[in-house]
């Protein structure tokens, strides 16, 4: 027991002080007294919108994120280990894993948008990009931004784990006859899925409270709930929400206790076989 | 082993597609500020603003927070990474050794730093640094205690990677039985066994350092987006060329740990 | 079973008596504030106490830092007013969180209160500043009876600093020049117009709705044909949900803003040679803001938070402002005493009409009608 209590003092202090200062100020209202108030709040029609946005778009780039970083981990993998290729990919995946915020937003914009250089240039060859401004709707836009980081950070997690397949296992499948099918669905699929599946958890929390990039690109309407949270914090305009902004953080730890449950379940199904 | 051949060079193939089609849409939005920095007035291009980024005596005058940015990023990134590497290896392998129940409890609170949003966690920090204000002072590396939480999502996913990979129980129980202390097993047998792992994560915790900027900009101390962000409200081409050069900052750093990772690999016989 | 069941209550107890000692404040430092005549600057209610002027700069100069927050540089020309400040007393300025809303700035002193990186002044909307009047200390500047009646607290705990009308700032080389507001909505300026942030959230944006409800024919008690009018924007997809920054407007990608008149105008500035920015106020729809300058109670530096006060208040501080196109609040006495910047002040953007100030009952009932409405309207 002694040996992790430097993490679960550490973690106490810095993590878990400020989730709970963060969690009882929901249950405040504006003069300090308990109250259900910012509860009943989040019952609000825009909000339980955002919140399903919010939880749409981490899911699909979560998982569309988990399955082309996959097959960019495995491509990679199979490159020469010490290799450039392998040095040079993960370093850059390493970088635009956190790349976000306003560059992010302001680099896609000048690509993407009416005026971006890319849409500029397709619509030479006919193909017009610029009839809506999808580049600034979180179900279109937003989600191809946020791809940007999902893949990146998707092969740096997922690495270490495609890493741990032996060639002798790949060598014994096709000694038994196994054809490349086989070794995927018997042998590599359910080591693998394990960590997969922890990193598509990742993947999925990691899109669900971003917040610097969306609101550089969103400014308008907060169609997911870190920016309606941000609204709360910061509005000139509307004050004194700040405890229901705190609700709505005790909200998303919730529906990420929920996703992590299922994950947790998920998890115990795949690795059943492997005894462990 | 023509079977091997085949195989290889279709995996090649694989290999240069994948990471050709992948690495366009990477490509995409740099260019596109590349494109934005080297626009001249009157049309055409110009390396001007670069040639201003790089010009260190402007940088250290007309904006000395560069500078003091910098430098407290650097500390920064060294701190973080010692400390989430030092808090994390011992406590998962020691999870995964002896306390097995509290695997999930570990994983919960690994993953609980994304589920706040950077600018709620703030309001929760306040109070706290306040106190570590009172401790230790306030300069800009104490910050260093935010980010390792921050962190420890994604580390905690490299390191639980690298440490399913190997047997850590059979390891460990063997280096026991032939007299190791617990850290010589840490240090001697389980670290070099999760190398890619362990590299994986301080890789995610410099780009993670490099890259923060909510939390550093709510206590209103200096770091390398701070410092660029107030760049950018006085020049917004300079501000993207020092966002960019920052990104080809982080990638050389990378570049040169993957080294430190693999060198020693390459050296060494094989212990078996 | 009874040990974990132990353990855990423990664990629990030592949680809790964490939280509690976290939740309460650590003991604030001794501060060695500046003393002169048994009077502490952080309760100096004008210059006088501190032994005049020259007793203010000294006690600022000990001091030696001042802490600004939410000032970006070309912001009313802040750059220029923060620069001539240093020069001037010798003093260092740490301008911290440019990108801060007036909210941001209240939470950062309440977040960093007793540290040595607490703002020290605020420049904030007059929402904000009126809803936290609690959190400033009063203090009466040199100029201050020049100030208007209405645009200052009484006791000098806010004061008015600068205005400036709302405007559609626009590159003249893009797109054509827009006569009326409602020209925004031909097929010229599809994709291409942009509002300086969510109505909810920014006092721009927010008045850059009542100017749009203007123009349309409504009143300041009734913005709803404002928000009609960005909704049309929107369907005719000439409405650019994205927030304009100087990067955006530079690289072309926002080549109409709605704006404060004086914000453009520095744009204007910043951009000339590489592009043509104007900026116009619509003919009848002249909607007016001012911001409001206050000092931090708990300011870790409050000699030299008096001081800017002073120079920001000076014929010197006013003109700066006025340089970068906004109007000072000390605009009428310094016309009379010929002290205003005669150029400068005939180069500000055309207002024709009545400029329109919202009350504060005015401005609750467009935010509640923006609450309900402004994400239908826009979504």
């Amino acid at each position: 027991m002694l040996g992790v209590l430097p993490f679960f003092a550490y973690t106490t202090i810095f993590l878990g002080i400020p989730t709970l200062i963060v969690v009882i100020g929901a249950f405040l209202d504006g003069s300090g007294r308990a109250s259900l108030g910012n509860l009943s709040a989040l019952a609000q029609p825009q909000i339980v919108s955002a919140f399903i946005h919010s939880v749409v778009l981490s899911a699909v780039t979560a998982v569309l994120g988990a399955v082309f970083g996959a097959l960019l981990t495995y491509a990679v993998s199979t490159a020469r280990a010490g290799g450039l290729l392998r040095r040079l990919v993960t370093s850059l995946c390493g970088v635009l894993a956190q790349f976000g915020g306003v560059t992010l937003a302001f680099a896609f914009i000048a690509t993407f948008s009416a005026q971006g250089f890319l849409t500029l240039w397709l619509q030479k060859s006919g193909i017009d990009l610029a009839s809506t401004p999808w580049l600034y709707d979180w179900d279109k836009g937003l989600m191809l931004v946020y791809m940007y980081f999902q893949i990146p950070l998707m092969l740096i997690v997922f690495l270490p784990a495609v890493e741990g397949l032996r060639p002798q296992w790949r060598e014994a499948t096709e000694s038994l006859g196994g054809s490349t099918w086989h070794y995927w669905r018997h042998v590599a699929g359910p080591i693998l899925a394990p960590s997969f599946i922890g990193a598509t958890l990742l993947l999925f929390t990691n899109a669900f409270s971003a917040y610097a990039t969306a609101a550089a690109l969103i400014s308008q309407g907060s169609p997911i709930i870190p920016l309606q949270i941000g609204g709360t914090l910061s509005s000139e305009v509307i004050l004194g929400q700040e405890n229901i902004g705190k609700a709505m953080a005790l909200g998303m730890v919730a529906i990420v206790a929920v996703v992590m449950t299922l994950y947790v379940v998920l998890e115990r199904r795949t690795t059943k076989w492997l005894g462990s | 082993m023509s079977l091997h051949a085949t195989r290889r060079r279709r995996q090649a193939g694989f290999r240069w597609t994948v990471v050709g089609v992948i690495g366009l849409f990477f490509a995409l939005p740099i260019f596109s500020m590349v494109e934005f920095t080297t626009r001249a007035p009157g049309g055409g291009r110009t390396l001007d603003t670069w040639a201003t980024l790089f010009d260190l005596g402007v940088i250290d005058a007309d904006y000395p927070e560069l500078k003091t940015g910098i430098l407290a990023s650097a500390g920064l990134t060294v701190l973080t990474v010692v400390i989430m590497l030092v808090m994390l290896v011992p406590t998962m392998t020691w999870v995964r050794l002896r306390l097995p129940g509290l695997r999930r409890t570990v994983e919960f609170i690994c993953l609980l730093p994304l589920t706040i949003p950077a600018i709620v966690l703030v309001v929760g920090l306040a109070p706290v640094y306040a106190w570590v204000a009172y401790f230790l002072g306030e300069s800009s590396l104490w910050l260093a205690f935010a980010y390792v939480v921050l962190v420890l999502p994604y580390a905690y996913r490299a390191l639980d990677a690298g440490l399913s990979a190997i047997d850590v129980k059979t390891l460990a129980e063997a280096a026991r039985s032939l007299g190791a202390s617990w850290p010589r097993v840490m240090w001697r047998i389980i670290l070099p066994n999760i190398r890619t792992a362990v590299l994986s994560a301080a890789f995610l915790s410099v780009a993670l350092v490099l890259g923060e900027f909510t939390i550093a900009s709510l206590f209103s101390r200096d770091n390398l987006q701070v410092a660029i962000n107030l760049l950018g409200k006085r020049d917004s081409s300079l501000a993207i060329a020092a966002a960019l050069a920052a990104l080809i900052l982080a990638f050389i750093v990378l570049v040169a740990m993957s080294f430190v990772g693999n060198g020693r690999r390459s050296h060494r016989p094989e212990e078996s | 079973m009874t040990r974990t069941a132990r353990r855990t209550g423990v664990a629990a107890l030592a949680a809790l008596t964490l939280i509690g000692i976290a939740a309460c404040s650590p003991p604030a430092k001794t501060s060695d504030s500046s003393t002169t005549g048994g009077v502490t600057a952080s309760s100096a209610t004008s210059a006088k106490d501190l032994g005049g002027m020259s007793g203010l700069v000294e006690a600022a100069k000990k001091e030696g830092t001042l802490n600004v927050i939410a000032l970006p540089p070309d912001w009313a020309n802040y750059g220029e007013v923060i620069k001539g400040f240093q020069a001037k007393y010798g003093l260092k300025v740490d301008s911290a969180q440019p990108d801060a809303s007036s909210a941001d700035e209240i939470t950062a002193a309440k977040n960093l209160k007793g540290q040595s990186k607490a703002p020290d002044v605020f420049d904030l909307g007059g929402a904000v500043a009126s809803a936290n009047t609690d959190m400033f200390a009063a203090y009466k500047v040199a100029t201050f009876g020049d100030v208007p009646a209405a645009l200052k607290d009484a006791n000098g705990l806010w004061v008015n600093d600068y205005g400036g009308y709302m405007s559609i700032g626009y590159d003249a080389g893009k797109v054509p020049a827009p006569a009326k507001v409602e020209d925004l909505l031909k097929p010229a300026y599809k994709g291409k117009v942009a509002l300086n942030g969510d109505p909810t959230k920014a006092g721009a944006a927010f008045s850059g709705v009542v100017m749009a409800a203007l123009s349309q024919g409504g009143t300041a008690d009734d913005i709803s044909k404002g928000v009609a009018f960005f909704a049309s924007l929107k369907t005719a997809g000439n409405f650019l949900p994205v927030d304009p920054t100087g990067a955006t407007i530079e690289s072309g990608q926002t080549p109409v803003v709605f704006d404060w008149d004086y914000l453009n105008v520095a744009q204007g500035v910043k951009l000339k040679g590489k592009m043509d920015w104007k900026t116009f106020v619509p003919a009848g729809a002249v909607v007016g803001g001012y911001y409001v300058q206050a000092i931090n109670k708990d300011a870790p530096h409050p000699a030299a938070a008096r001081l800017w006060q002073e120079y920001l208040y000076s014929d010197e501080g006013q003109n700066l402002w006025l340089k970068g196109g906004a109007r000072p609040v000390r605009e009428e006495a310094m016309v009379a005493a010929g002290t205003i910047d005669k150029a400068a002040y005939d180069a500000l953007p055309k207002a024709e009409g009545t400029p329109v100030f919202l009350t504060p009952a005015q401005s609750d009932k467009a935010k509640a009608y923006l609450t309900a409405n402004w994400a239908k309207a826009i979504g």
